[in-house]
Formats: C-alpha cells, sequence, structure tokens
C-alpha cells in the first residue's frame, strides 16, 4: 500500500512540473497583455513603465524561473489586472463554482443511475428505448446551444427562471453560497441542468451497461432462486454492483465539471472560475491562467487519489489485491 | 431522457420560483448589464472605459464630459486661463462627499498627489496630471494650476480623473504640492480599499453598496447630491460578456438595460417590445499604410513600398465603397468618414466629406504611379475588437482587389493583432481609435504624428507617417490656449494629412444600447454606459 502511495506521488510531481513547463510557455506565447491592458492615450514613456512594472521586459526564461521560485513559496503570482494574488482570486471564485458542480452531480446521480437501470432491465420496452434515444440527445446537442436553448424556453419565453447571475446568497462559515436562498436556488437551476445533461447521459449508459451484465450473473441468478424480491435484488444487489463503473467515471468528471465549466459559465454569466479563466484569457491576464491551470492539475491529481481511495471501499477485490502488493 | 429532464426542471421550477421573481423590478431600482467589468472601483487604478465609465458614479471631476464630451461646469463652477501657463478654477460651494465631509480645493490636491502612488497600476492616470507643474489654494474654493508651458488641455485632462476626498483618507493637516511627492498626505488608500467599498468615498450621485467580481456592483442613491435627486434608488450593474446572454437576459426581464447588443439581434430587440438607442461615438476606424520599410513585409509583387507613393494611398482610398460598407457589413449603422474625428467634435472640419468612391480613377492613379499590374498586399485586422472589424477588412480586400491589388486579409484574435501590429508586420492593417480627449489633438497626436518617445507623439501610429509639416502645426495647436485659435490650426492640421492619404479612415461607428420601455438614454460618444443618463420616460 504504501509503495503504491509513493509510486503514486511521484507520478503526480512529475506531472506538475511538466505542466508548469507547458503551460507556462503556452501562456506566455501569446500576444502581449500590455496591449490589451494599457488606455491607448498612453505615450510610450508610460508604456514602457508599465512593461517593466509587469516585469515583461525580462527574457522569458528568467520570467520563468522567477515564478517557479515563488511557485515553490506557494505564491503563483498577481493577477496583472487586478493586482491581488492569483490564488486567492480564483479561490474566491470556487465556492460558486463548487456548489453549481455539486448541484450538476446530484442530478446527474439521481436521474442518470435510476433511468439506466430501468433501461437496462427493460431493454426493449419503450421507456428503455426512449431512455436510449434521449441520452444519445444528451450527448450530442453541444453544450452551448443547449443553454441557450434552455434559457430561451424557460428565462425568455416562460419567464419561469432567471436568464442568468447567481442571485440572492446567504454565507455559510462566512463564505456566499447561492443554494442557501430561494432565489439563488432559481438561479442555479438552469445552469446546473445544463452542466448535468452531458454527465447524466453518460451515467445512464454507464448504468444500463452495467445493470445489462449484472442481471445475468450467477449471483443475481441465486438472489432470484433463494426468494428475494425482485425490489430488493434491483436495488441492493445490482445498483451496488454497477456503482464502481459510475463512481470513476463521476470523480474524473466532477473534476472536469469544476474546472472547465467555461460553457456553461459564460452563458448563464454564473460568476465562477470557468467565467474567470475565459475572462482572464481575454485580458490576457497570463498569472492568473497559469495559476488557474495549476490549481487544476492539482485539483485532478486529488480527485483521482480519492477515487482510488473510493474503489478500495467499494470493491473488496481491489482491497485485497493493493493489500498484497 | 432529454424531455424527462426538462419534465422534471419544470416541476421544480413550478415549486421554486415564488411570484416576486416573475414580477418586474421595482420602479425605484436599474439594472443593467454590461459587456466589459471594470478591474477595480478605485478610480486612479486603471486608465480604461470600464473603468472610467463606472467611476463617475460615485467619483465626480472638477469638470464634466457631457455625452457629446463637451466640457460641462463639475465640481467646478468656472474655470479660465489666466495666463499661459496659469489657470483658475472656481470650485462649487455646499458639496459634500458621501461621509458628510465638504469639498474644497484640498481635496483637488490631494487627488493630484495620490495619482503617481497607485499601486500596481496597469495603466496610470499620470498622462493626464505630468503637465500640472504647481498648484496654490488661494480659498477653500479656488484653485490654481501652473503648467510649464502653455497647456489649452488642461480643462480636458482634469475632467478624466475622480476626486477623493482628503478628510476621509485622515488627512487633517495642509498638503504641500510637489511633483516629486507631496507632504503632509500620509498613507494613500489601496485599491483594495476602494473595492471593499471603505475608501470608496466620493461626491457623486450614488454611493458604494456591494461590489462582487464577476457578479454585480451595486449603488444606492445619494441624498445629498449637490445636482438634485438620482431617479434611482438603486442601480445594478452586471458584467455579462458574451453576446447572446446579454440580449436574453433583456429580453427575459432580468435586466433594463444593456449595452453594446449585436448588430444583427437589433430587429429581435425592437420587435419584441424593448427600444434602441444609437448615437455616434468617437471611434473612428481606419486603415493605416506602412510608409517606412522597404520592402515591406505585407506586399508582393514588387520590391518598393509602393506606400510611400501618396498616389498609390490615394488610389486605395478612391476604391473603397465607404457606404456599400456602412449599408451591407454595419447594417446602416456606421457614418462614412471623412475625418478622424467625427463632425461636430472639437477640431473637425464642417463638411469633411468621406472620400468618394471611383474605382476607374483609382486604376488610373495606380497605373501613373508604376503599379499598372497592381502588386499582392495582406491587410491585418482583428477579429473581435471593433464592430464587425473581420468583415470590413474583408470587404475592404474585395475592393482593391478590383483595381489590381490582389489583397488577402490575416484576421487574429485583439491579443495577438495588437502585438504583431507593434512589431510592424502589417503593411496595412485596420483598427480603431476612440478620442479620450473628445477634440481633434487625440487623433492626430496618436496615429499621424511622427512617433517621438519625448513628446509623447506617435504612440499608435504603427504605419510609421510622418510629415514635419503636421508635426509643427500639432506643436502649434497644443501651446495655443485660445480655443478658436486652437481649433483653426488643428482643423488644417486634420485637412493636411487628409490631403496627404497618411491615414485612411473609413467610417465612424455608432454604438447601440437596448433597454426596455419606459426608460431612455442618451448616447454617448466615448460609448460608456452611464445609471447618470438613464431616465424614467415620462
Amino acid at each position: 500500500m504504501l509503495v503504491y502511495l509513493l509510486r503514486r506521488l511521484g507520478q503526480s510531481l512529475f506531472v506538475v512540473a511538466a505542466m508548469a513547463v507547458l503551460v507556462f510557455v503556452g501562456v506566455y506565447a501569446i500576444g502581449n497583455p500590455i496591449d490589451i491592458m494599457i488606455s491607448p492615450d498612453a505615450d510610450q514613456a508610460e508604456m514602457e513603465a508599465a512593461i517593466a512594472r509587469l516585469g515583461l521586459d525580462k527574457p522569458l526564461w528568467e520570467q520563468f524561473f522567477i515564478f517557479v521560485g515563488n511557485a515553490l513559496q506557494g505564491d503563483l503570482g498577481k493577477s496583472f489586472v487586478y493586482s491581488t494574488d492569483a490564488v486567492s482570486i480564483i479561490l474566491a471564485k470556487l465556492p460558486a463554482t463548487m456548489e453549481l458542480a455539486m448541484l450538476a452531480l446530484v442530478f446527474a446521480v439521481f436521474i442518470g443511475v435510476p433511468l439506466g437501470m430501468i433501461a437496462g432491465l427493460r431493454p426493449h420496452s419503450l421507456a428503455g428505448k426512449s431512455i436510449m434515444a434521449g441520452s444519445i440527445l444528451g450527448f450530442s446537442l453541444p453544450n452551448f446551444w443547449q443553454g441557450m436553448m434552455l434559457i430561451l424556453l424557460f428565462a425568455v419565453l416562460l419567464k419561469w427562471l432567471p436568464s442568468g447571475g447567481r442571485g440572492e446568497t446567504a454565507e455559510l462559515f462566512g463564505i456566499p453560497f447561492s443554494f442557501l436562498t430561494l432565489d439563488g436556488l432559481s438561479h442555479m437551476l438552469l445552469p446546473a441542468i445544463n452542466l448535468a445533461l452531458f454527465k447524466t447521459s453518460l451515467v445512464i449508459r454507464l448504468a444500463r451497461a452495467g445493470t445489462r451484465e449484472a442481471a445475468l450473473q450467477d449471483y443475481v441468478k441465486f438472489a432470484r432462486a433463494k426468494g428475494l424480491s425482485s425490489q430488493r435484488i434491483v436495488l441492493v444487489h445490482i445498483a451496488k454492483n454497477i456503482m464502481i463503473p459510475v463512481v470513476t467515471i463521476l470523480g474524473l468528471e466532477l473534476g472536469s465539471m469544476i474546472a472547465f465549466a467555461v460553457v456553461t459559465e459564460s452563458v448563464f454569466a454564473w460568476p465562477g472560475m470557468g467565467k474567470l479563466l475565459i475572462d482572464s484569457i481575454n485580458l490576457l491576464d497570463r498569472p492568473v491562467v497559469v495559476a488557474y491551470l495549476m490549481l487544476t492539475v492539482f485539483m485532478f491529481i486529488i480527485i483521482n487519489f480519492i477515487v482510488d481511495m473510493l474503489y478500495c471501499v467499494l470493491d473488496p477485490r481491489v482491497r485485497l489485491s493493493e493489500a498484497k502488493a | 431522457m432529454r424531455k424527462s429532464t426538462l419534465l422534471c426542471a419544470a416541476s421544480l421550477a413550478a415549486v421554486l420560483v415564488s411570484p416576486a421573481l416573475a414580477s418586474p423590478a421595482a420602479a425605484q431600482d436599474l439594472t443593467i448589464a454590461v459587456s466589459a467589468e471594470p478591474s477595480a472601483l478605485d478610480p486612479h487604478y486603471h486608465n480604461l472605459g470600464p473603468n472610467n465609465a463606472m467611476r463617475r458614479h460615485i467619483f465626480e471631476s472638477m469638470v464634466l464630459q457631457d455625452e457629446k464630451q463637451r466640457l460641462q461646469p463639475g465640481l467646478a463652477t468656472s474655470w479660465k486661463p489666466l495666463d499661459d501657463t496659469t489657470w483658475e478654477f472656481k470650485l462649487r460651494d455646499g458639496v459634500t462627499f458621501h461621509d458628510g465631509s465638504p469639498f474644497t480645493a484640498k481635496d483637488v490636491v490631494y487627488t493630484v498627489c495620490r495619482i503617481p502612488n497607485v499601486e500596481n497600476s496597469p495603466s496610470s492616470f499620470t498622462v493626464y496630471t505630468k503637465a500640472i507643474a504647481d498648484m496654490q489654494i488661494p480659498d477653500p474654493h479656488t484653485l490654481i494650476i501652473k503648467t510649464d508651458t502653455p497647456y489649452p488641455l488642461l480643462p480636458v485632462e482634469v475632467s478624466t480623473w475622480g476626486v477623493l476626498s482628503a478628510a476621509a483618507n485622515g488627512v487633517t493637516g495642509d498638503i504641500g504640492f510637489s511633483r516629486e511627492g507631496c507632504s503632509g498626505t500620509g498613507d494613500y488608500p489601496k485599491t483594495d480599499d476602494f473595492n471593499t467599498g471603505k475608501a470608496a468615498v466620493g461626491t457623486g450621485m450614488y454611493k458604494f453598496k456591494e461590489y462582487s467580481r464577476g457578479d454585480k456592483i451595486v449603488f444606492e442613491r445619494n441624498d445629498n447630491y449637490w445636482g438634485g435627486k438620482a431617479d434611482w434608488a438603486t442601480v445594478t450593474f452586471r458584467p455579462i460578456t458574451s453576446d447572446g446572454p446579454r440580449v436574453a437576459a433583456l429580453l427575459a426581464g432580468d435586466v433594463d438595460m444593456i449595452d453594446k447588443p449585436p448588430l444583427q439581434d437589433l430587429e429581435r430587440i425592437k420587435s419584441e417590445g424593448f427600444q434602441v438607442a444609437q448615437g455616434l461615438s468617437n471611434r473612428v476606424i481606419y486603415l493605416h499604410m506602412d510608409q517606412e520599410q522597404e520592402p515591406t513585409p505585407g506586399v508582393t509583387g514588387t520590391e518598393k513600398n509602393p506606400f510611400k507613393d501618396v498616389r498609390v494611398r490615394k488610389a486605395v482610398s478612391m476604391a473603397i465603397n465607404r457606404e456599400a460598407i456602412k449599408e451591407r457589413i454595419m447594417g446602416g449603422v456606421a457614418v462614412p468618414a471623412g475625418e478622424l474625428l467625427p463632425p461636430g467634435m472639437f477640431g473637425s472640419t464642417p463638411g469633411a466629406a468621406a472620400e468618394e468612391y471611383n474605382p476607374d480613377a483609382a486604376k488610373k492613379l495606380l497605373a501613373e504611379a508604376g503599379y499598372p499590374e497592381g502588386f499582392g498586399l495582406t491587410i491585418g485586422s482583428p477579429n473581435d475588437r471593433y464592430i464587425n472589424d473581420a468583415q470590413v477588412a474583408q470587404a475592404v480586400a474585395q475592393m482593391l482587389t478590383r483595381i489590381g491589388i490582389e489583397t488577402q486579409v490575416d484576421a487574429v484574435t485583439a491579443s495577438t493583432f495588437f502585438k504583431r501590429r507593434n512589431q510592424y508586420e502589417f503593411s496595412m492593417y485596420l483598427a480603431g481609435w476612440g478620442s479620450g480627449t473628445g477634440e481633434m489633438s487625440s487623433p492626430l497626436r496618436a496615429l499621424v504624428a511622427t512617433r517621438n518617445k519625448d513628446k509623447g507623439y506617435g504612440g499608435t501610429n504603427r504605419g510609421r507617417y510622418s510629415n514635419p509639416e503636421l508635426d509643427s502645426l500639432i506643436d502649434q495647436a497644443l501651446a495655443t490656449v485660445d480655443d478658436d485659435k486652437r481649433e483653426k490650426i488643428l482643423q488644417q492640421a486634420s485637412g493636411l494629412v487628409m490631403a496627404d492619404y497618411g491615414i485612411l479612415p473609413l467610417h465612424f461607428e455608432v454604438t447601440p444600447w437596448a433597454f426596455r420601455k419606459g426608460i431612455s438614454y442618451a448616447p454617448r460618444t466615448d460609448q460608456y454606459t452611464l445609471a447618470l443618463g438613464v431616465k424614467p420616460a415620462n
């Protein structure tokens, strides 16, 4: 177990180092932030002063070593635009993105798993077929289009829900959250659905495939022969066994929902991390973009780690083989 | 699946949405969705459009710019030059800051002292204060400003920065002004202090209420405003950077007003019962030509730089059908330009008409200049900076190809475009210039004056046009305090550039705003979206 952990840690460090180089060089190859940020009225003297202030007059390698040096001390740089610590700007946006991703995850699991199981148990019924047809739609319709359609239908035509923004927030542990107020929840609903649609389709497919396979297995037949109610067979024995692939995929997808909800957050003007990323790219706010991508790398590493742990809990076989290793 | 999710959403929605959400906002509240967010509420942190617009709600200047950018009394009731290098500003009596402290000349001095001392400012306001050599306060409501040389733009520059309260920032004694650093000012407030509202104490019509970056900026009415009662009890600005969602927010009734609706959506917005206001902006879209490098990188088929020949520049100008660009590409929402500043603004020439479209004459001229077969050309253009910028460049390319200049367009995102342009990679490029000062010296100095770091000339002259006669006219204008005389010189200078085809203006952008019935907005040439200009219509 310990060896396994150490090996994982080594791999992770390598990934972080490689990403640091790629991200830094990649981001610094695009455009010149000064051209975007400075007023056109500024004269050349003022422009040169601003370039020096941001450290852009130094060669790329020197900028990189300054960045690495600071990063090792936990400082990922200061935003060019806001002149505040880049990490704290990003973390300030984290709660908004988190709560949206969580709600979307809840939708994906509580809608996806039951529907997938129905489709798996009754693959040839009308319900099973329409669920599968629907999941293809969920897969193939572009995210931004779904978002615009949701806005058009529920906000513009029906006027039931607001078209975007975060609405009223209430504080929990000093952090503002939308899900604590009715107005906030109504603002969350459309973006969460938009974010969840693709994941729900994915979960449906996974759950269906798992259910079909599990339903034919010996232990299910045995349980049936033993006279267990089919309710108990489905809800306890099958449901438990199909969860491993679902948890794996959702773990990874949760990461991407938090890190790259760019489209949904832009369409719904949700002030989360994704919108911050796209705005920062447009403003060429390099430190924020770099810090964001580095944080994302960290997050994925941690999520993968947690997923590995969950395997152990869900599947005794993993537990046993890891114990041997 | 999709259907079932929608159904589920619908039922959830029915449960969740309280009736209050569906009803329109109270008549006293105004919500505006804007396409760009300020980077801070600190009025001196970042000299850029969104910041300059937003600060006007809280912080006022001695001199105000009205919707046509004409100068109006603000915190100063009058101003006049006492001699060529001395200005006297008479300040308004009875004005108080949001914290109740009275406004006096000391606050202006304090503000000028702070401007060079803003930490990490990405674009400093010192460009607008560096002319100030000395300040004197003969009495609390009179301010004397000295400049090194005759400086007619002082009142305009004074209108670009908002005035802070010295008392609210802990100054009790007198302030000694010096360019190298003032005395008696204590520690200046930090940019963050403005974002949290602590230092956001101005004299403006609205007071700071709430600021949540990326989400909203909320102002509330200042009941003690010297200029009368504000129309709105609270004003909320919401940044919605994407065009589609911003329009949707208006159509859904979530916001009362939006800026920069896309041109192709204007019909839809009107047909849904909303209103659109349009006004000529101070921004000219122009073509600049490399008049320095030989050979020049974007031209093929000749070793020479054809744009050094005025006949070629004139031929290009005559080959462009500006009326067609306006009608077909800008949807009628633009005004063909014959100058760098729209008609009616200070220094523009009355009756300056756009170049007439004449492809035959253009061809002849091109042959005369030694290019009967034309040449190959690549135009650089941004594709996300100005209204339909890449399409305009495409149209220009087709028109030039028609007279024999085989033209291609290299359209890229703004950040990349500006970098490449500033490295002189384009032989011809399309860009825009908004006159921040609202008068002719701004485009002349930036776009066509010979590049000169010491004088601050030619900052955006990336075609490197150079004309000593023009430079001396600009020098003269910038040293002439008398308005009438200065306007004449500026007109003369503008005429000189246009006759020399040093730069080719295409059109002036027209800025649209869209809003619900029941309010009105006076379009601004500076393209600012200000709650101060939004009136309930009755």
